[in-house]
């Protein structure tokens, strides 16, 4: 009866959330940050209980549902606040919380000498809740309740530093961009219920099969719908251009949100549909060629910037990627372990990034690093770690996840599993040179002056490149240690110790949560040591060409550069994404079109008929002013009249 | 029917007429106690259609009410006159033109 604590999972970071809130400026940072990361890791213990029990169900009965109350209910329409705990919403809610905690603790050293630490810690513990709430809804509406949510406070964190123009911006663009994706998913819920009358997860899914035809226009709606929203959470083409932005919020805001779990929400919406999505053959493949030409788009994009964390952005957004092309191939278990993975390497590497900008003096920019790896060991070892992982290299968390993903594309017989799979190759190669050339600029070579010499950096520290503190350093380890093993512990290729072979894969693709597949059942996709050797040798490749280029410099990064000086400009400028959607779509065609004519609209139409009711009812007001003479006779007289026509009225209309 | 040769229309139009003599006396009259005795003579108009009618549908009960419609007139000329000494004490003159407190 483990599982009955599910409830206080997302609880605690609320009650963090409200003493931080209301009281944080009051009780000092210590006592802040003590309830902040406490109330985190709370929910990481409780977790894992959860986690002990769910693992001691039997495979069938691994769907727990707790129904607190009936939240509201109006005729046919009941909405439950309850929860759901079956092997997806497990996993996410484990890395959520462990990942969590530890970037809570990271924040501590990390933050302290903002003014406002209360009100970034206050946030980050709404975000757990909402994040919680996304993952654990046993219906639509909590699950949209926590998109909102993670979404609000992803507006609120990026913004953090509102004093500054381009967080404020960023802020905006990416609250905007997800409104279109959440728009889309509002509409999927309200079809869902037009269709099945209920919005709860386990009624939709076992009606699912009577209801929703193989390929019929309804699934295909309802997923495609889900589908966009999940583009716009999870930044995949075209709604991504928000996702490099969001890196004006704090670090520790970039790893927790934008690497490790919010973003995952649209992977995680998916999957939690899968069991739909797999009734759509067209669908199926449009998330595998979204996901398939994201991860290489964004990839491009990675290999060209020069601010760390941009490229960690486009990183992740390439990442993001991947899982949905997996998800798209039918992989489904290797896409979740991917993001399993992911959320462990990537917030490290971000981790990594915000120890390094601490380092430098505030920069982020790579130009004005380097030699860092002297200074700064610990974080140099984790940094490497991190991107060993996101190279693919054995044993690292990313190597395994990402050859099994692209062993499905692989294995895959249609033309779109070939195609993705040549795009997901290309795109892992460029990931392997991208994070290195990040690497070697950041800690190799010479100390190029740090934030001193960045003429955009806001220098608040000059006391020299130096190892961060305990706090700050601590997490890094924990999580660079969690990377190394995390890949090969829980999905090993043969039985190892107590842990059974294949054991993460089939624990997230077995089990009664999925009832559309016959038996319950997700195909388990088996390890390609061929292909894996073959990835992993392109990627070592791939790192001794960023070797080459910013090391050794044998090779000169411009030489490459110059015989492709146009496409390189083309990627510079993001491939003009942004200058469409801001320049075209906002400036030319919103503003100046479809404002100019709704301020008019505005103007005349709406302000004209409220400006014309009320000088009509002034006028008629002053003339029947005139009336009141005060003359009872005067008045007598109107009665009469009145009489007189309403019963001429009557006569003549009887 | 005794009055047959008088049928019941001509009673109802000398009611009407009575009836709207007094309704416009009411209306354009400035003088109050002319006002005054124009309101009487649209309650005996009142009176005449409804003993009128008693009679042609052989009833009682126009004519007792008929004594109904006296008894309040009575009742109210006597408030009615009150009210007119008291105004005509608080403004010296009948002419209900000069009376517009109803005006705020």
């Amino acid at each position: 009866m483990l599982l009955k604590l599910t409830g206080l999972v997302p609880l605690y970071p609320l009650i963090g959330c409200i003493i931080n809130g209301f009281f944080g400026l009051r009780i000092g940072k210590n006592a802040v940050g003590l309830i902040a990361a406490g109330s985190v890791g709370l929910s990481f213990l409780t977790t894992l209980i959860i986690f002990i029990g769910l693992v001691m169900t039997p495979v069938e009965e691994r769907v727990f549902e707790q129904v607190l109350f009936t939240w509201m209910a109006a005729g046919d329409f009941t909405a439950e606040f309850g929860f759901q705990v079956d092997p997806l919403s497990m996993t996410m809610m484990l890395f959520v919380t462990g990942v969590g905690f530890l970037i809570h603790v990271y924040s501590i050293g990390y933050m302290h000498e903002e003014y406002s630490f209360y009100r970034f810690f206050a946030y980050m513990n709404l975000f757990m809740c909402s994040m919680l709430l996304l993952i654990m809804g046993n219906n639509f509406l909590i699950m949209f309740i926590g998109w909102e949510g993670v979404g609000c406070c992803s507006y609120f964190l990026i913004g953090y530093y509102f004093e500054k123009k381009s967080a404020c911006d960023a802020g905006t663009k990416a609250f905007v961009m997800n409104r279109v994706g959440d728009f889309a998913f509002l509409l999927a819920v309200m079809y869902i219920f037009n269709i099945f009358g209920s919005i709860d997860f386990t009624t939709v899914f076992h009606a699912a099969p009577e209801k929703l035809i193989y390929n019929s226009e309804a699934v295909t709606t309802i997923t495609m719908l889900l589908f966009i929203g999940a583009c716009g959470k999870s930044a995949q083409i075209p709604l991504y251009t928000w996702l490099p932005d969001a890196m004006e919020g704090p670090t520790p805001v970039s790893a927790l949100i934008h690497a490790a779990t919010m973003v995952a929400a649209g992977v995680f919406l998916v999957a939690r549909f899968f069991p739909v999505f797999e009734s759509s053959e067209e669908v199926m493949r449009t998330v595998a060629i979204v996901g398939g030409v994201t991860a290489i788009f964004a990839a491009t994009m990675g290999l060209v910037q020069n601010d760390i964390k941009r490229v960690l952005a486009y990183s992740t957004i390439s990442q993001l990627g991947f899982m949905m092309l997996a998800l798209g191939v039918g992989a489904y278990g290797a896409a979740i372990f991917h993001l399993f993975t992911h959320a462990f390497f990537k917030s490290l590497l971000f981790m990594g990034a915000g120890s390094v900008s601490h380092a430098a003096g505030g920069t982020f920019d790579m130009r004005y690093m380097g030699g860092l790896r002297r200074v700064m060991p610990w974080t140099w070892a984790a940094f490497l770690i991190g991107g060993l992982s996101l190279a693919g290299i054995a044993p690292m968390a990313g190597f395994w996840s990402k050859d099994e993903i692209l062993g499905a594309a692989w294995a895959g017989t249609s033309w779109d599993s070939n195609l993705v799979f040549w795009l997901g190759l290309v795109a892992a190669i460029m990931t392997a040179f991208y994070i290195f050339r990040a690497l070697f600029m950041t800690f190799e070579g010479e100390y190029r002056g740090g934030a001193a010499a960045d003429p955009n950096a806001e220098a608040h520290d000059s006391s020299g490149p130096h190892e961060s503190p305990k706090s700050i350093v601590g997490p890094l380890v924990v999580l660079a240690l969690a990377t190394a093993a995390v890949g090969w512990l829980v999905n090993p290729l043969t039985d190892f110790g107590f842990i059974p072979m294949h054991w993460f894969s089939e624990f997230i693709a077995i089990g009664p949560s999925h009832p559309l597949i016959e038996g319950g059942h997700v195909e388990v996709e088996s390890f390609n040591r061929v292909l894996a050797l073959v990835t992993s040798l392109l990627a070592v490749a791939a790192i001794w060409l960023a070797y080459l280029m910013y090391v050794s410099k044998t090779i000169s990064p411009d030489a490459v550069v110059s015989p492709v000086r146009r496409l390189y400009d083309i990627v510079v400028r993001k491939y003009y994404l942004d200058d469409l959607y801001e320049d075209v779509l906002t400036r030319n065609l919103f503003y100046s079109k479809l404002a100019f004519g709704l301020d008019w609209l505005d103007k005349n139409l709406v302000d004209g008929i409220v400006r014309t009711a009320d000088r009509a009812g002034r006028n008629v007001g002053r003339a029947m002013a005139q009336l009141q003479a005060g003359q009872l006779q005067g008045y007598g007289t109107i009665i009469s009249v009145g009489v007189l026509v309403i019963f001429g009225i009557y006569l003549v209309f009887r | 029917m005794d009055f047959g040769m008088v049928p019941l229309t001509h009673y109802l139009f000398l009611s009407a007429t009575l009836f709207v003599i007094g309704v416009t006396g009411v209306l354009i009259q400035r003088n109050v106690i002319v006002v005054f005795m124009s309101i009487e003579i649209m309650l005996n108009a009142v009176n005449i259609s409804l003993v009128a009618f008693d009679r042609y549908m052989n009833l009682h009960d126009g004519q007792v009410f008929s004594f109904m419609v006296m008894c309040v007139a009575a009742a109210e000329v006597s408030v009615g006159l009150a009210i007119i000494i008291s105004l005509f004490r608080n403004k010296p003159t009948t002419n209900l033109d000069e009376f517009n407190i109803m005006k705020s």
